[in-house]
């Protein structure tokens, strides 16, 4: 498969755009990584709605979690999805189905999950797709906060950085 | 041209490694607009509630706790060296020994072995042969001439590959291409010392490395200040293609149960590295010296092409000279590693090297103890030009078998050259071996 590249302008547009995000495949489990993620993200101000049928009606990390997004009563920008490519395709043609009426305008797929045909679908109803990238690790890399841990974030520049949030 | 479209060309732009070597890691301070990097001259970080300290303790968050782990000015260095040698991320020790040891420590249960280069600096074929021996690890060390023999002692319980691909003391080159295909070939890991050659002369994770460290002692800081040492991850080597690493891929006890590679991805190593092996063995560098070494990377482009014009004049100098019998560097056209440093160090094979005094041991010391200029001491990379007899001193630990080995016989002397007027040097040289 060849690499994704993705522009950091595009990223970083999609990041100040968004402001909720529904996870797909949150886990209640405190040492995961998509409940790293959620944590991080309501952190930065993100409005993080969980979604998964194992703890439909629980809450995670202080919001409450849904069994489909088809069940999600606000609107949100962005759909992270923490499941196999295979699921993720699933998931990604739901979401172009409900596309206008949750307002969604964003498909982002995790680390490790890759799925061309359901991109190119979304791509063509209008959507913007990123995959194989943590939603966490682009914030922290693109806002500054990566090169903390020695990441190498790419970024060089004599201007003085923004702090968002 | 549009906004739009300018922006778009700087972003395919790709920067140099003389603008990253002053760059990368170091934007101007977000808060007071500070053009250099501050020394955050500090051993912890307030918290902004307990809520924020929990994120922290768990890595959920980036942040600052205590400076065991990370810290500001340490962290700039990190980028740096991570992006000069084209890696993922980067962990900084106080030593390189120190950056070894969070590397195999990382990397390696009891009972798990690696394979190293023969041809090593003296101080890491001890820590790996003796000190290593008594954590449960084991190393074998095999002749680098022939990549095949890397293949050869590869057994189920060798989890890494090491080598320096310019050794120190000195001329030697390993031909790191056909290793690294071995390494991969076997699912594990190539780390490649790269503290000799720096990456203004050579960046192995092009090559095929998966791990490089440095000494950053030598020719990072460059001007004799500083001890430090960093780790820099390619991030393209995949843990969880064997079970040979369960480090990476199963659920680490001492960090709650964290699986690192699957939580961090491409920078799982070195977050493991600084997570758990420093944070439990506590190798962190200073602030200050990752100061001096930021400051001193600004300058290595230049420095280095100084050292390699002067290392040259040098090596041309004694192989004409009546009372040495042998130079080996790799930038003499006599050399054995002449093609192998076109290929790998086309900029020139650093400026560390040896030669053979006629007349042995007693002539060896005549020489480190006649010379003016040169400094004579145990170190490599300053601006200074130093001058060692390795046999009577860094490779003193080693039996003499293992010394012929290591290129640090009983008639070896090793030069570190410095950025000093070339006559200068020359003309101490020869007064010194005219002692002989
Ligand atoms: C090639 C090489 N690797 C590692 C080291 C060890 O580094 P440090 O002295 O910073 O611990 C040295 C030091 O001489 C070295 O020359």
């Amino acid at each position: 498969m060849s690499e994704l590249h993705y522009k950091d302008s595009f990223i970083r547009k999609i990041l100040i755009e968004t402001k909720a995000i529904a996870m797909v495949g949150c886990s209640a489990n405190w040492n995961r990584p998509s409940n790293f993620a959620m944590k991080y993200l309501q952190g930065k101000g993100y409005h993080v709605i969980p979604v998964n049928p194992r703890y439909a009606g629980k809450e995670i990390n202080g919001e409450q979690v849904y069994a489909d997004l088809a069940d999600i009563p606000v609107s949100f920008e962005m759909v992270d999805i923490f499941r196999s490519s295979e699921a993720a395709e699933m998931v990604t043609d739901q979401v172009i189905e409900l596309a206008s009426e949750k307002k969604i305008s964003v498909i982002w797929m995790q680390l490790g999950v890759r799925h061309d045909e359901a991109a190119q679908r979304a791509e063509a109803a209008k959507m913007s797709v990123v995959m194989d990238r943590c939603v966490k690790i682009e914030y922290g890399r693109l806002f500054g906060e990566l090169g903390w841990s020695g990441v190498n974030s790419g970024i060089i520049s004599s201007k003085r950085p923004k702090v968002r949030v | 041209m549009s906004a739009d479209s300018k922006k778009k060309q700087n972003e395919a732009h790709k920067f140099g490694i003389e603008t990253r070597a002053i760059h990368a890691g170091a934007r101007p301070d977000a808060v007071t607009g500070a053009r250099n990097t501050p020394i955050y001259q500090t051993s912890s970080y307030v918290f902004d509630d307990a809520e924020h300290a929990a994120d922290l303790f768990n890595l959920q968050t980036f942040g600052f706790i205590y400076s065991r782990l990370t810290n500001p000015t340490v962290s700039v260095l990190e980028e740096r060296m991570a992006s000069l040698e084209g890696g993922r991320a980067a962990v900084c020790a106080a030593s390189g020994h120190a950056a070894q040891f969070l590397t195999f420590f990382t990397l390696l249960g009891p009972e798990d072995e690696f394979i190293a280069s023969r041809n090593l600096y003296g101080g890491s074929i001890t820590q790996f042969g003796l000190s290593f021996k008594k954590l449960g690890w084991t190393c074998h060390f095999v002749d680098p001439d022939n990549p095949e023999n890397f293949r050869k002692a590869i057994t189920s319980k060798t989890k890494a590959i090491f080598i320096e691909i310019l050794a120190n003391p000195g001329g030697i080159i390993v031909d790191v291409e056909p290793v690294a295909a071995i390494a991969k070939e076997a699912g594990i890991p190539l780390i490649v010392d790269n503290t000799m050659a720096t990456p203004y002369l050579c960046q192995p994770i092009a090559w095929g490395a998966d791990i490089v460290l440095h000494s950053t002692t030598k020719f990072l800081s460059g001007h004799g200040t500083s001890l430090g040492g960093a780790l820099i991850e390619s991030g393209k080597f995949d843990w969880a293609q064997n079970d040979k690493f369960p480090s990476m891929t199963k659920p680490e006890p001492a960090y709650h149960g964290l699986t690192f590679y699957e939580t961090f991805g491409d920078f799982g190593f070195s977050t493991k590295a600084r997570a758990v092996a420093l944070r439990d063995f506590g190798p962190c560098l200073s602030p200050a010296n990752a100061f001096y070494t930021i400051t001193g990377i600004e300058s290595l482009p230049v420095r280095m092409e100084r050292h390699i014009a002067n290392a040259r004049a040098i090596a041309e100098f004694l192989d004409s000279h009546s009372a040495v019998s042998w130079v080996s560097y790799a930038g003499l056209k006599s050399s054995s590693y002449y093609e192998l440093a076109q290929k790998y160090l086309p900029r020139g094979p650093g400026s560390v090297f040896t030669f053979g005094v006629k007349g042995g041991y007693d002539s060896g010391v005549k020489v480190v103890e006649g010379v003016e200029l040169f400094s004579h001491l145990a170190n490599i990379g300053d601006t200074r030009s130093l001058i060692i007899h390795p046999a009577s001193t860094t490779h003193r630990q080693l039996s003499e078998e293992q010394q012929a080995k290591a290129g640090a016989g009983p008639d070896v002397i090793r030069l570190s050259i410095g950025l000093e007027s070339i006559d200068d040097l020359i003309y101490d040289l020869d007064q010194a071996l005219s002692l002989v």
